[in-house]
């Protein structure tokens, strides 16, 4: 066994599978290498916590629709508007800090008047969304690559590495924008309006094809390494198939890099997304969107500074729970590791 | 060393080669006509029929690549006129020779990521390697919990916060702005203080981290024990040992980083309201200027190119033991 190894990520040598699902009645208590990791999860209170509110924010991304029924407001009607006094004559809220009152919890937004509670949740569902999709299509490709790069090898390494090169040499935030209404424009005619659901679409196309290269040059080096341990040997010296190698002597072993890096890559896409959006190349009005408030919060900020701290401080939430997350995955999977 | 730069400054010109091709099918061939989208909403056959011609637009795509990059080593005539030699082709929505507008907008994203990298590069390294030193005690967890904040922090929200605070709070400076060096230097220092700070807040958590990580991990290395028994000082092991080793693998982010903020630190000029390359990139995305876009994109990795080359070459200065060959 290697001693403390450098890259966090590194797996002990495993457990091959099967050997702890198979038991044997000489085995007194087997647990499987996700007990232990739950086991080991569970008693650690930050990981517990931060946990918690990752799923808070999904759980308020999928109830989207059910909390704007329960409190009784949507993000599209402009309630400053349809009622008088709740705005003064320059579009601001009337009341302090935003407009805050027990009927609009997070205030009201300047000039048309929505409510920036349902506004903000409906925005973290979609960007949510997006992200979310991205980053599986990001992860799912990463191994493919990665797993085929590093278990093949040869000329097939070389070309795949070599292409990965290349995309990592494509200017990613410059890509991001110049691309996505080319691709627009794949779906629609210039000249035409693009739906939204081909925005998004668009969107997790663009932040997939150019987001997979980290994991899948993690993966392929993962596998190089694991290639040559000796299960590995032992496995196909029994005549075990590829596919069988891939799936069940690699990949339970390749869980962890694959945790650890896609709890690191889906805040990443969101504050992407949201960059996106910002400067006005991603989703558009009306959708409710999470990066657009910051955007519509630069343009009020002099005179209601109030309206971009919800926004704002949902997101630090957000990246700083995952990253924490991400940090006790990886030491509940390896506890050898410090932090 | 000279095998080396003329080895990779080959690949850098594949891989630019590359890219720009990708670049300009992406831009000129997929969407059904550029000329349609130069043209805006409202446009008749006609105006298109003359904008292809004057674009040369009704040629083969692989021709009209070859006319582009040829037109940036020799200059380029078109039917308005001739564009001397780095041609990058007139706008679609100025018609001005883009490669002008990339001139006069490049000053301005070099400020931005030059100060910037000089002020998160010196305090991320120092908090990194005051962390490190101090590993353990309150001032190491201190900076580790401000970095775990300073992670999460994107420069749209601190940007906006900062100029409410500074700008229209406190008085203390005025909206940022681009003013050259050359011109004024106190007011580039002035106009540019907020954007680079913003700008560093959003890098100072990662060096740190990083940085403070590649220490602890050098002060444990042999070379630096054998050090230290030999009876150096405490002193001399931290910066003369451990520091040159830590150092590799952050000038080679750092490299990185610095590629791609030359490209345009496009968040940061859109929140900062600068008219740099990001800006100019953004804008022309939403005009749908294509001769514009495409050649922010090739400024842009041939930048990252370029600052991959600079570090490895640097890399052998600072660890010996890489060899370039």
């Amino acid at each position: 066994m290697t001693s403390a190894s450098r890259t966090p990520s590194q797996t002990p040598p495993a457990v091959p599978s099967g050997a702890a699902e198979g038991g044997g009645p000489a085995a007194p208590e087997g647990r499987s290498p996700g007990q232990l990791m739950w086991r080991r999860f569970k008693r650690d209170r930050p990981g517990v916590v931060s946990a918690c509110v990752v799923a808070f924010f999904f759980l308020v991304a999928l109830a989207a629709p059910l909390i704007s029924k329960v409190y009784g407001k949507d993000p599209t009607t402009t309630y400053g508007i349809d009622r008088p006094g709740l705005l003064n004559e320059f579009g601001y809220p009337v009341k302090p800090n935003g407009g805050i009152s027990g009927d609009f919890w997070f205030g009201i937004e300047p000039t048309l008047g929505r409510d920036v509670l349902t506004q903000l949740v409906y925005g973290i569902r979609t960007s949510l969304l997006i992200a979310a999709a991205a980053t599986v299509l990001c992860v799912l490709t990463g191994i493919l690559i990665g797993v085929t790069a590093g278990y093949v090898g040869g000329r097939t390494d070389y070309f795949l590495g070599r292409f990965i090169d290349l995309l990592l040499a494509f200017p990613s935030q410059l890509s991001f924008i110049a691309f996505t209404p080319v691709v627009y424009s794949l779906f629609v005619s210039p000249n035409k309006e693009t739906p939204t659901y081909l925005r998004v679409l668009t969107l997790i196309l663009v932040l997939w094809v150019l987001g997979w290269m980290g994991m899948a040059r993690l993966l392929r080096g993962q596998v190089l390494s694991l290639r040559e341990r000796e299960f590995v040997e032992a496995a196909k010296v029994t005549g075990a198939s590829p596919w069988r190698i891939i799936t069940k002597e690699l990949l339970p072993n390749l869980w962890t890099p694959i945790l650890v890096q896609s709890t690191l890559m889906l805040p990443t896409i969101v504050t992407i997304e949201a960059g996106l959006s910002f400067i006005g190349v991603g989703i558009l009005e009306p959708t409710p969107d999470w990066g657009r408030m910051f955007a519509n919060g630069a343009h009020y900020y002099e005179s209601d500074i109030t309206y971009i701290f919800f926004p704002g401080l949902a997101m630090i939430a957000f990246v700083v729970a995952f990253n924490l997350l991400g940090d006790s995955v990886r030491d509940a999977f390896d506890p050898r590791t410090a932090r | 060393m000279l095998r080396f730069l003329l080895r990779r400054s080959l690949g850098a010109i594949v891989i630019v080669l590359l890219i720009s091709a990708i670049t300009f099918f992406l831009f000129f061939a997929l969407p059904s006509e550029p000329a349609l989208m130069s043209c805006g909403k409202n446009c008749t056959p006609d105006a298109i029929a003359v904008i292809n011609k004057n674009l040369g637009l009704d040629q083969p795509v692989p021709v009209q690549y070859w006319h582009y990059m040829s037109g940036i080593v020799t200059g380029r005539d078109f039917t308005v006129g001739h564009c001397p030699a780095p041609c990058f082709g007139y706008s679609f929505s100025n018609q001005q020779p883009v490669w002008g507008t990339i001139v006069d907008r490049f000053p301005t994203t070099l400020s931005i990521t030059l100060g910037g990298a000089a002020v998160f590069l010196t305090v991320g390294v120092g908090i990194g390697m005051l962390a490190a030193a101090f590993r353990g005690t309150w001032i190491d967890k201190f900076f580790s919990s401000l970095s775990l904040i300073g992670n999460a922090l994107q420069i749209y929200f601190v940007g906006v916060i900062a100029l409410a605070v500074f700008v229209s709070g406190l008085h203390w400076m005025d909206n940022p702005a681009y003013h050259p060096i050359t011109e004024n230097p106190v007011k580039w220092f002035t106009g540019m203080l907020i954007p680079w700070l913003v700008l560093s807040i959003i890098f100072i958590a990662n060096y740190s981290r990083m940085t403070r990580s590649q220490m602890i991990e050098q002060l444990a290395e042999d070379h630096v024990r054998t050090a230290r028994a030999k009876g150096l000082s405490r002193r001399t092991v931290f910066f003369r040992y451990a520091w040159r080793g830590a150092m590799a693998p952050i000038v080679t982010i750092f490299g990185i980083d610095l590629g791609s903020l030359f490209g345009g630190a496009i968040i940061t000029e859109f929140t900062f309201s600068l008219h740099g390359l990001g800006r100019l990139a953004v804008s022309s995305v939403s005009e749908t200027d294509l001769p514009t876009l495409m050649a922010v994109m090739l400024v842009g990795c041939t930048a990252i190119v370029v600052a991959n080359i600079v570090v490895d070459a640097a890399y052998a200065f600072i660890d010996p033991r890489v060899r370039l060959a």
